[in-house]
């Protein structure tokens, strides 16, 4: 808006634009305020009712206390004493941090080469979408039978080992495959991979190829070009993946107990756990402190990069 | 009115309304149709086949929810409006009573009150039996009036919940991949099953059996099982953490299904199971035992209590429905899956003489025993594991119950998972 009337573009708005504007400068600002506020409203109303008063019940519960069958509204602050004072808690978050450092690592090699073969070397459109729409089809089942549909082809017996018993490539079934890390990392890798790939295709589908031609034109190498015009310019894109697989991961708790047997834990776990047992004021607790350190970590990364102004 | 004068009455009222285009006065026989009761519990007896036979033989509509034990109480605990039924075990019952979601039943409006076995009544079995550790079903069976809060110790003529199935649980082993004998539970943590045992994650029946394990191996004895010190809790989880640390264990399990596949597809030999599912094991061919213990079975009973909003027409439809559930057919579908009934002597009328000899008197099967569902079981000559009704809940060790320390466990056990 501010833009187009400063540029002065020629036309009809911006003489409708100084009408209104002095319109507004007669009946004072607040009114123009008032409007947009009540043309946002609706928006406001939902963000309010959906996603601020469940989290100030979050805050709230999580100062209450619970006995075995009952909760009583309080304020007392041992269930964030017991929270912070347990080494288990610090051991389970350092977990949880490790499941999503991993596996941001490895969505983001494999979505970043995806989204770059998609990009830059399927050449036309068709066979853009095409390609990218494959991508979505294990979307069409539910990522829980996505992520059971491994514990099969994982196990002692499963069709990994007796393939690899069969080739001769090992002798005895190797355990490490299932209810192990390993599992749990790879079923989040499977699970959360197209969440990179999306917005970094996005974001490099915007990328003009005459800048990339410029750059060979100057003399850059393939690497330099990557490096140097691709990834920058990318960033946006990767930044919303991150944010996409870190808060998926470090939010999730059904992966985690199936893949592990149960035998791992990360903080969807320890709230789960809670819940079953009816102390929801300490899941409350642990959501409210799992949800800071999810913030802070989403306030570092985008310190790196604007998203807003990027877009 | 006596109960069974107004059954014949209902049903006389139906074929009436049905004749007559007003109807008006047979309001209630036209509504018994239409109402519905919302019953949830754990998946062993939340079934459809239940539900279809009740709107069958009663006319009503069972709306039925399985859940995991864990799920269940919660529920029962926090969403009171959100059933009228609650099929839930007799420790989830002590917990869950205090927040007043339940009311009490009335025996004497329990047709087959009397017939039900001792242990939901004085806690005996036989008269000579000695009761078990952990939070025994007569303990928390009774209290003094519908609106009663506190347990009572005597047979009140109020019943918190109604007994429907219980059973002895022990571990259950793949006597294929073991090949010797086991006869105690301190095997759960052998060396030789390194990476191959498993126990159920669910803190409050797994530390039992955790507590059957470190007394059988003489680590700890302990004064009560069903209600250890923090002392014995430490000591206890320090074992089994140990052990995990050492891969004893392949994986835990939380629901029904997962202790199946773990046991079926051979990724464990031995871990704490619960009788169907042996029984689903067995169905797909592969060989399994419930393993009889020296040390005794960890037993466990469940009941239906009524939702404390329940009130009026829904409340006779759920009388109905119990005075239906102690009858014989449940008791005989559910004991032909290896459970065993309330009212064993009503199920016996709903058993043929081979079923009932195999799964009640422990003797050689006849014949070849099929599930309920169809699936062969065991062929002639095989006998139960365990023996008979008597042998089993005879050797009951220990009920599962919740602790005085409850939450302290909890946090321990969250430590063990993490550990």
């Amino acid at each position: 808006m501010t833009v187009s009337s400063k540029t002065g573009v020629p036309g009809i708005s911006p003489g409708i634009k100084d009408v209104s504007r002095a319109r507004a400068k007669l009946s004072g600002t607040t009114s123009t305020g008032f409007k947009s506020l009540l043309m946002a409203s609706p928006l406001i109303a939902v963000l309010l009712f959906f996603l601020v008063l469940p989290i100030g019940m979050i805050v709230v519960v999580s100062f209450w206390q619970a006995t075995e069958f009952s909760i009583i509204p309080a304020f007392v602050l041992e269930n964030y004493e017991f929270l912070l004072g347990s080494d288990v808690t610090y051991r389970v978050f350092l977990n949880t941090l490790k499941y999503a450092v991993i596996t941001w690592v490895c969505t983001l090699l494999i979505g970043f080469a995806v989204a770059y073969f998609l990009a830059f070397h399927v050449r036309s459109l068709t066979w853009q979408i095409t390609l990218f729409l494959l991508c979505t089809i294990p979307f069409w089942t539910s990522n829980i039978i996505r992520m059971i549909s491994w514990i099969p082809f994982l196990g002692r017996n499963g069709i990994a080992n007796s393939t690899l018993i069969s080739l001769g490539v090992i002798e005895e079934p190797v355990e490490w495959l299932l209810f192990s890390d390993f599992a749990v990392i790879l079923a989040f890798v499977h699970l959360y991979t197209l969440f990179m790939i999306v917005p970094i295709f996005n974001t490099m589908m915007r990328i003009d190829h005459s800048l990339i031609e410029a750059a060979r034109d100057a003399g850059a190498s393939g690497a330099q070009i990557l490096w140097n015009v691709i990834i920058p310019l990318s960033k946006p894109g990767i930044m919303i993946g991150t944010i996409f697989v870190l808060t998926l991961v470090m939010g999730d708790f059904i992966t985690v107990r199936f893949m592990s047997g149960s035998q791992s834990a990360n903080v969807g776990r320890l709230i789960s756990n809670d819940v079953a047992l009816l102390q929801y004021p300490s899941a409350a607790a642990t959501a409210v402190v799992l949800l800071l350190t999810v913030l802070i970590v989403i306030g570092i990364l985008l310190r790196f990069v604007d998203i807003r102004k990027e877009l | 009115m006596t109960k069974h004068s107004r059954r014949s009455v209902l049903k006389g009222g139906a074929a009436f309304a049905a004749g007559s285009t007003l109807g008006a006065p047979m309001i209630w026989a036209q509504n018994i149709k239409d109402v519905t009761l919302r019953q949830f519990g754990t998946g062993v007896s939340n079934l459809n086949e239940v539900a279809e036979k009740v709107k069958e033989d009663l006319g009503f509509t069972l709306e039925m929810t399985a859940l995991d034990s864990d799920s269940v109480t919660q529920r029962a605990a926090t969403q009171p409006n959100s059933f009228d039924i609650a099929d839930i075990e007799y420790w989830i019952c002590k917990k869950v009573w205090p927040t007043g979601n339940l009311q009490a039943m009335d025996t004497s409006k329990i047709k087959n009150y009397d017939k039900i076995v001792g242990i939901f009544r004085d806690g005996k079995l036989t008269p000579e039996s000695t009761i078990a550790q952990g939070t025994a079903p007569h303990s928390v069976g009774f209290v003094d009036g519908t609106g009663g809060t506190e347990f009572v110790a005597n047979e009140s003529g109020w019943m918190t919940l109604i007994p429907t199935i219980y059973n002895a649980d022990t571990l259950g082993i793949r006597p294929d991949l073991i090949e010797r004998s086991i006869t105690n539970w301190s095997e759960l943590l052998n060396p030789e099953f390194k990476g191959k045992a498993s126990i159920l994650d669910i803190s409050s029946i797994g530390i039992m059996d955790m507590a059957m394990v470190c007394e059988s191996m003489g680590e700890i004895t302990y004064a009560d099982k069903g209600n250890m010190t923090r002392e014995e809790i430490d000591k206890t989880i320090a074992i089994f953490t140990e052990a995990k640390q050492n891969g004893q264990f392949r994986a835990f399990w939380k629901s029904f299904d997962e202790s199946v596949n773990l046991m079926a597809s051979g990724e464990v030999v031995i871990q704490s199971m619960w009788s169907p599912a042996i029984t689903a094991v067995k169905a797909q061919g592969i060989p399994c035992v419930y393993q009889p213990l020296e040390e005794g079975y960890r037993s466990w009973g469940g009941g239906i209590g009524l939702s404390a909003a329940l009130e009026g027409l829904e409340r006779d439809a759920a009388y109905e429905y119990i005075n239906w559930y102690l009858d014989g057919w449940v008791g005989g579908f559910l004991m032909r899956q290896g459970y065993y009934s309330a009212v064993p002597e009503t199920s016996k009328n709903f058993m043929s003489e081979n079923e009932w000899g195999y799964w009640f008197e422990g003797k050689e099967a006849t014949d070849v025993i099929t599930s309920p569902f169809g699936d062969p079981l065991a062929q002639a000559g095989d006998v139960r594991d365990g023996g008979s009704f008597y042998d089993r809940m005879g050797a009951v060790a220990c009920w599962n119950a919740v602790m005085d320390e409850n939450q302290y466990m909890v946090r321990k056990w969250n430590e063990f998972i993490a550990a």
